[in-house]
């Protein structure tokens, strides 16, 4: 029997055993705490818990389990929340009330229900890692794929009929190569940290469609991609990824809240109840996983929180459906490495952070991707990222580091947010890595002239920013019409395009079109006002004619589903202008 | 009978170890006797072998090797709970310094509490009106929320605090009970009867439980003052269904005692030499503040903290601002130019006021009124600084308004007087005639229907000067 030596913490060390390998779970202490070896040295064997110590003591029992921490996999999943190693926290509420006990040993998914199960095989096929045995709906918009391990392949000697069953049932029987036969059941296991196998990794080539402005047409990401949203507190990252997590195109949201507000949890739990997904009718919760691991629960359960959270998205990808995963924040994840690894002594590097965080922050976001699964279906997880940098210093370490492994990085900024511009991404300091790898996409879905109105509006915003250095110098009113033009329109595009509001209804989510149709009126207007103000018409004119305003609330005066009402906008532009130009040439003429 | 341990083997700060210890827990409480009769009170924070090293809450002076007796209890630090609480002092470590006696325990809990299930929380969404214009229509305080006060040295935090809990006002249910929990960290001798006057004058002490760690009494009794607050707070709002105001101050001499302890005990720093689970020792804190499923009452916390050198990118506020719902940020510039509250807009924040205002809490127009003046403000300082470059005269007519704006604004939203309660409605007729001081085009985040109906250029005569 192996017992505890010492005790600190959520680290407890085990004296003078060879019975523990590394990464295996076990159960520590009388109430059976859940934990994982860290570390093994000749004399002592490191173990982090995953619960509160308190009251654990020198001599209690430490039990092997033989495998390492893993997640179960099986239908259930969808539309449940778990804990930072997949505990239900539903039910853990249940057993213990409404705070959390230490040794709530809860199995993760529901192993009483019944699923309708229908069986993809008939005996004799032979199947290979990955191949898909059974299937059930899980949710009235997810059906469940249970598929071999990636490990076993064999013939199928037995069928269970179609029907209801459990997820421990088993629905059918294989024998490999070696005459061994396995009884396969809705459900399995996977460790958590190691990536779950694909046939092939695919180029990247769809944008995950946000409907928000920003994003989809300045700064998009693509479906199997990864981006990090980092801003100081209150710059509305998770208000960010709320908005993501409610509007993105992908068929299932892992959303882990790692370390973050316990009432944040409750928000998403109650909005994603009650919003109806437009493309399903159903609530947003058919199709969302959540993970909680609050900043007051353990430690070392936030660690795990974002591998069980990629574990499961990696699960359902291999079905071949499209995860976009919310990670708030991994800022919090690297903290808790940082805990851990100070408790171990070991040696830290920048800001007391370990050595080991660069690659286990590139081995985390190189789980992203879009693939061609085992069952030849093709998937894609992407990571989106929030991280929370401290003292708003981008450079520091997390940040740093996330920046080399992701491709898109969406800058949250203080200025914008204390003038509540949000989203309060900077145009000028983010960037995406993928308008060249979705070039193809835009050009078809969007039209061709798609990213060249991007272009423009892009160059507007440099412009601006370069003209707002003198401007600061020297105030606006001495710049010459053309550049106040550009100060203007500079203007409409932030406060009228790239500012969006997420509380209102039409706002909230703008699709391709409407975007491409906002960036015409826009262009529309600056190209006339460039023409006329050749003609002689002043910018005061021009801006006292009120188009700019009207322009600004296009995104709140033309619903979504009326995008005909554009036309109008362009033909009142080209009129009004046009009469300040009959003016002035009246004037000059007298 | 249980054994009790002669002598002591080492001693570090406050830190002591004991030598051949079997049979002790994790977080477990010893009693520790000295020879001269006196006792003190110990906490194990690591067990290693039949090594065990403990806190001793009232610091080491006077220990030496051989003159003490510790016997463990058995138990975690527990605080005995009852509703005889209010209206009594405490010591930081829970110990009625009053001089009326110990209370009768209605139960005792492990003052380390337990995470509340994400699951099990109701979302905070009632406002609680403070009667501070600033607050109530900018950063509105919410029932269940942890709202901290950023402040510095010689700002006016603590005033600001006593005016909140005088004048906090449920908006609904007004019948129900409404307490305040103190704790008091590290806090200057003075500070601490400041608050004991205030709330015997306003009225409230009977509806009041303080617990004093000043500034000259241990550390470690220190790390356990807020702890034994915030279980005072969930026991009489969980159990006994009142809704609890939990202020907590001074946070920053609770960190730095977290400092020296973690430091005593060797542990690797992390930023500026404190220990790297600050970001999850505050969270253990703050995150006890909320609404429990099954209850009705609540928890809502203002912790009060002062920024070393004004410097809200320190890690104390910056890890607090990560943890909290928002945060009040008090500013020395507007303070020395005589303005009370000097509370500063633009970095402030309620991040739960989004849920708790509007048509059925305050008013339709709130969130309207509320992002433009935050919008229009921030226009002020740019033109400010413009005008600081090239002098006002030379501003356009639009960043003439708004410079009047902001010094209207100063004068007359955020300036308020210690005694003044204003209603929200008043708070909302005073930001409308603010923005009256605008041109109609420069109100760009409220929508034309609002417009209309509140817009009223002739408004600003309603500004007295």
């Amino acid at each position: 029997m192996n017992k505890i030596y010492s005790v600190n913490g959520p680290v407890v060390k085990v004296k003078d055993t060879k019975d523990f390998s590394m990464l295996e779970m076990v159960y520590v202490g009388e109430r059976r705490l859940i934990g994982e070896v860290i570390g093994i040295t000749g004399e002592f064997t490191t173990i982090q818990v995953y619960e509160v110590t308190t009251g654990l003591k020198v001599g209690e029992p430490v039990f092997n389990t033989g495998s390492p921490m893993s997640a179960t996999l099986g239908p259930g999943i969808i539309s449940n929340i778990f804990d930072g190693i997949e505990r239900p926290l539903k039910e853990i509420k249940k057993t213990s009330g409404a705070f959390i006990n230490e040794g709530s040993n809860v199995p993760a998914i529901d192993t009483e229900k019944l699923y309708d199960v229908t069986i993809e095989v008939t005996i004799g096929t032979e199947l290979t890692g990955g191949s898909i045995y059974a299937s059930c709906p899980e949710t009235p918009v997810i059906r469940h794929y249970c598929m071999l391990s990636p490990f076993l392949s064999g013939k199928v000697i037995w069928t269970a009929e179609n029907g209801k069953y459990r997820v421990n049932d088993t629905v059918c029987k294989i024998e490999d190569k070696k005459g061994k036969v396995h009884e396969l059941t809705l459900c399995q296991k996977w460790p958590i940290r190691q990536p779950r196998p694909v046939a092939e990794r695919l180029m990247i080539s769809r944008p995950l469609i946000t409907g928000q402005r920003i994003i989809d047409t300045i700064l998009p990401i693509a479906k199997g991609g990864t981006a990090a949203i980092p801003g100081g507190f209150g710059t509305g990252k998770t208000m960010t990824q709320h908005q993501l997590a409610k509007w993105c195109d992908a068929d299932i949201i892992v959303y882990i809240g790692c370390g973050e507000r316990g009432n944040e949890m409750t928000q998403v739990l109650e909005e994603f109840s009650e919003l109806i997904d437009p493309k399903t009718n159903r609530p947003l919760t058919d199709r969302t996983v959540l993970i909680a691991n609050t900043s007051n629960m353990p430690v070392a359960a936030r660690e795990a929180s974002i591998y069980t959270g990629i574990t499961l998205a990696e699960y359902y990808r291999d079905m071949g459906y499209h995860i976009a995963i919310m990670a708030d924040s991994t800022s919090r994840w690297a903290e808790a490495l940082r805990e851990i690894s100070g408790r171990l002594e070991e040696m830290p590097a920048e800001e007391g952070f370990p050595a080991y965080l660069p690659s286990r922050l590139s081995e985390f976001y190189e789980r992203a991707g879009y693939m061609e699964t085992l069952c030849g279906k093709e998937g894609s997880v992407t990571i989106i990222g929030a991280v929370s940098p401290q003292g708003s210093d981008f450079s520091e370490p997390v940040t740093q580091n996330t920046k080399r492994f992701v491709r898109c990085f969406w800058a949250l900024d203080k200025s914008l947010a204390y003038a509540r511009h949000y989203p309060a991404i900077n145009w000028t300091t983010s960037y995406s890595e993928y308008i060249d790898d979705l070039t193809e996409f835009y050009e078809r879905e969007a039209g061709a002239e798609f990213l060249q109105l991007r272009q423009e509006v892009s160059n507007i915003l440099i412009e601006e920013n370069q003209l707002m250095e003198i401007v600061k110098l020297i105030g606006a009113d001495v710049l010459p019409d053309e550049q106040k033009l550009i100060i203007e329109l500079a203007r409409v595009i932030r406060v009228g395009f790239l500012q969006q509001n997420a509380y209102h209804k039409d706002d909230t989510y703008v699709p391709l079109q409407k975007q491409k149709l906002m960036m015409e009126v826009i262009l529309t207007l600056f190209d006339r006002a460039k023409k006329a103000l050749s003609k002689g018409v002043s910018m005061n004119e021009i801006s006292a004619a009120g188009l700019m305003e009207k322009v600004i609330k296009i995104k709140y005066d033309i619903p979504n589903d009326k995008l005909e009402l554009f036309e109008d906008y362009k033909i009142e532009i080209n009129s009004v202008l046009e009469k300040l130009e009959n003016n002035e040439e009246e004037r000059s003429a007298v | 009978m249980s054994i009790q341990y002669l002598g002591l083997s080492e001693i570090n700060g406050p830190l002591v170890a004991l030598d051949h210890v079997k049979g002790v827990g994790y977080d477990e409480i010893a009693d520790i006797r000295l020879s001269d009769g006196t006792e003190r009170v110990g906490r194990i924070v690591e067990i290693s072998g039949e090594k065990a090293i403990l806190q001793v809450f009232e610091g080491t002076k006077g220990l030496s090797l051989t003159n003490t007796k510790t016997r463990f209890t058995g138990k975690p630090m527990e605080l005995a709970l009852s509703e005889e609480m209010l209206g009594r002092v405490f010591s930081g470590s829970g110990k009625p310094i009053d001089g009326l006696g110990d209370i009768y325990p209605d139960k005792f809990a492990d003052i380390n509490g337990k995470p509340l299930n994400p699951v099990s929380r109701t979302y905070p969404r009632n406002y609680i009106r403070t009667g501070i214009s600033s607050i109530d229509c900018l950063m509105t305080l919410i029932r269940g929320q942890k709202l901290p006060i950023f402040s510095g040295s010689g700002l006016s935090h603590n005033k600001l605090a006593v005016q909140i809990v005088r004048q906090a006002k449920i908006a609904d249910e007004s019948n129900q009970e409404f307490a305040v929990v103190f704790g008091a960290m590290g806090v200057k001798n003075d500070v601490a009867d400041y608050f004991k006057k205030s709330f015997a004058e306003s009225g409230v002490q009977q509806k009041v439980v303080m617990f004093m760690n000043l500034s000259n009494d241990p550390i470690i009794e220190r790390i356990l003052t807020p702890r034994c607050a915030l279980t005072a707070a969930e026991y009489l709002a969980f159990e006994k269904n009142m809704h609890i105001l939990v202020i907590l101050t001074d946070i920053t001499s609770y960190c730095e005692a977290l400092r020296e302890f973690s430091s005593s005990k060797g542990e690797i720093p992390g930023r500026k030499g404190y220990p790297g689970y600050l970001y999850s020792d505050l969270a253990s804190l703050y995150e006890r503040a909320g609404i429990a499923e099954g209850s009705t009452g609540s928890v809502t916390q203002i912790p009060i903290l002062t920024m070393p050198n004004d410097d809200i990118t320190h890690p104390i506020p910056d890890l607090t601002g990560y943890i909290t719902e928002g945060q009040i940020v008090l500013d020395r510039s507007l303070d020395q130019t005589g303005i009370y509250p000097s509370i500063s807009i633009l970095p402030s924040l309620s991040r739960l006021m989004k849920d708790g205002i509007g048509e059925g809490y305050t008013r339709s127009d709130h969130s309207s009124v509320a992002n433009q003046l935050f919008a229009a403000y921030a226009k002020v300082q740019d033109a400010r600084s413009l005008a600081s470059v090239i002098g006002e005269e030379e501003l356009s007519e639009v960043d003439r308004k708004y410079m009047k704006f902001g010094v209207q604004f100063e004068k007359h939203f955020i300036t308020q007087g210690f005694n003044e309660d204003r209603s929200i409605e008043e708070t909302l007729d005073l930001g409308w005639s603010l923005l009256s001081l605008l041109p109609k085009s420069e109100l760009d985040r409220i929508d034309e229907d609002m417009l209309n109906k509140y817009y009223d250029a002739n408004k600003e005569d309603n500004l007295s000067d």
